[in-house]
């Protein structure tokens, strides 16, 4: 058993932790709170700003109606495809242009061009290429998020300790057991990193391509409403996006641990 | 005779200018044989060390070595893979070059319980000391059957009483298994507490400045060597060699 004050102060830390949980979802249910009397008391035009009450009826309504499931489900279909493909695809070419340096050093204007310039400009390209419908979607979320992660990807990679590397080849070892057993390995939480910054990204593409093909998802209820000036939809869809990207950004977390035990 | 280099010379090349990094660079060494390199930082220790084991290309200059020999090579620092178990990072070297036989696997069994790190198989190296962590090094490296050993400043990470009692393992080790050795290091001490001879380079182009054959009275393990009566009147020798400008 430990002692006393080793109890007391693992107390103290288990008190704190409580007391930060605490105040975080005090805080949301006070801004609920204060949203809900500010409509009631009509301090705030909830034609604009909505309502919490409104927003719960315009889920039920869409429960109701069977479109809820309906539209998520589209959004994550999209979000899950898309950030997979452009993480396994942003990998695949880090690692080429990592093996092929002369490749890395062609591609590298190209790269940044690329990373800078807006992708949303890419949007109607995109539509006429692909089509008014999904692979619009996925294009553009790809388009968003790859570029990012074989920059960041391809960084980590270039970056492996040189004297590890050194004693693998005094071992001949071939290029591909340098980066089996050691240039993947290491940097498993670099790739994690990306993975956090590539979800966001594909989150961002995938509501702008909801935007442009209009047909389904939470991003097209986002627009929908704003087009019939239903601003409670417009919320709505906020409030579904915010719990999804959260719920993503868990999911890769717990994927996280998982994989490093 | 184990390796016969002759007249090496290595120039890198930057794009600013060209760095004569060894000049005129011979020695042989014996087998059973335990050679340091001492010299002041950046006059091409390293350079020298990765050429001899194959890794970096002579820019002129001869190396012969007997036939079959195996090389092990330690580059500077303990270089453990931290997502692998300390037993897994003593089989890197088989692994890559596809010998995991079971006796292998016995032998490297068999070092890791001769120098103390049996109960530590299923560990993670950030579990171990510094000084754990360099022994397990050289085990991965013995773990090939390297006949000569080229170890890069292997306890320049370590603080300094780790130092002196790593130094007196490491040594133990490599004469238990009847390697030969070519260690560079900073410290003069620690050369002469280990090597049967030191060469000493000078400031870049390293060229030899001089080679003492170490002969101590009662020569037994390097933490002994350092009580011997001749060990200051080298280190006093090697010492105006190098001629460190402070
Ligand atoms: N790849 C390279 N390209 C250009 N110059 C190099 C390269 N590697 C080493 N040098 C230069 O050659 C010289 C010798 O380097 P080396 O690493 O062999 O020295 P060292 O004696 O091992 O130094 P230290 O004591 O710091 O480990 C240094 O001046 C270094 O700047
Ligand atoms: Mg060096």
């Amino acid at each position: 058993m430990y002692s006393l004050e080793h109890q007391q102060y693992l107390k103290n830390i288990k008190r704190h932790k409580f007391f930060i949980r605490f105040t975080q979802i005090l805080i949301i249910v006070l801004l609920i709170a204060i949203w809900q009397l500010a409509a009631d008391f009509e301090l705030i035009n909830t034609f604009i700003a909505s309502s919490p009450k409104e927003i719960l009826k315009t889920i039920v309504s869409l429960y109701s109606d069977g479109s809820l499931f309906h539209h998520i489900g589209v959004t994550l279909y999209e979000v899950i495809f898309s950030f997979v493909v452009g993480t396994v695809i942003g990998i695949l070419i880090a690692t080429l242009l990592w093996r092929f340096k002369f490749l890395a050093k062609v591609l590298d204007p190209y790269l940044t061009v690329l990373n800078s310039l807006p992708k949303v400009s890419l949007g109607p390209i995109i539509i006429i290429l692909a089509g008014a419908g999904t692979g619009s979607i996925i294009l553009m979320a790809l388009f968003i998020s790859v570029i990012i992660t074989i920059i960041n990807v391809h960084q980590a990679f270039m970056n492996a300790d040189p004297n590890k590397i050194r004693l693998m080849q005094s071992f001949k070892a071939t290029k591909s057991q340098i980066f089996f057993k050691l240039i993947l390995p290491s940097n498993f939480s670099n790739i994690i990193s990306a993975c956090k910054v590539g979800i966001g990204l594909v989150f961002i593409g995938v509501i702008m391509g909801e935007f442009l093909v209009s047909k389904a998802g939470v991003g097209y209820l986002i627009m929908y409403g704003s087009q019939i000036f239903n601003l409670n939809l417009v919320m709505t869809g906020i409030i579904l996006l915010a719990i999804m990207a959260s719920l993503m950004y868990y999911l890769i977390l717990f994927i996280e641990k998982r994989l490093s035990k | 005779m184990l390796l016969s280099v002759k007249d090496l010379r290595k120039i890198y090349h930057t794009k600013q200018n060209e760095i004569l990094a060894v000049d005129n660079f011979s020695f042989d060494l014996k087998e059973g044989e335990f050679v340091a390199i001492v010299g002041p930082s950046g006059c091409g220790k390293s350079t020298i060390l990765s050429i001899l084991c194959g890794l970096d290309k002579a820019s002129s200059g001869t190396i012969k070595t007997s036939k079959n020999l195996k090389f092990g090579y330690m580059p500077q620092g303990d270089n453990l893979f931290e997502w692998q178990t300390i037993f897994k990072n003593c089989l890197l070297g088989l692994e890559i070059n596809k010998q995991v036989t079971p006796e292998n696997k016995a032998y490297v069994k068999r070092l890791l319980k001769t120098y103390g790190l049996e109960e530590f198989e299923n560990a993670y190296p950030s579990n171990l000391s510094g000084g754990m962590r360099q022994r397990v090094s050289l085990i991965r490296t013995l773990a090939t059957k390297p006949d000569l050993l080229f170890l890069d400043e292997p306890f320049s990470a370590l603080d300094y009483q780790s130092r002196l009692a790593v130094s007196d393992d490491v040594y133990k080790i490599i004469k238990k298994e009847k390697k030969s050795a070519i260690m560079v290091t900073h410290d003069i001490s620690e050369a002469i507490s280990m090597a049967d001879r030191i060469i000493v380079l000078s400031n870049r182009p390293s060229k030899i400045k001089n080679i003492y054959e170490i002969k101590l009275t009662n020569h037994s393990t390097p933490i002994n060597n350092r009580k011997a009566k001749e060990f200051a009147q080298y280190y006093d020798l090697i010492w105006k060699d190098i001629d460190y400008h402070v």
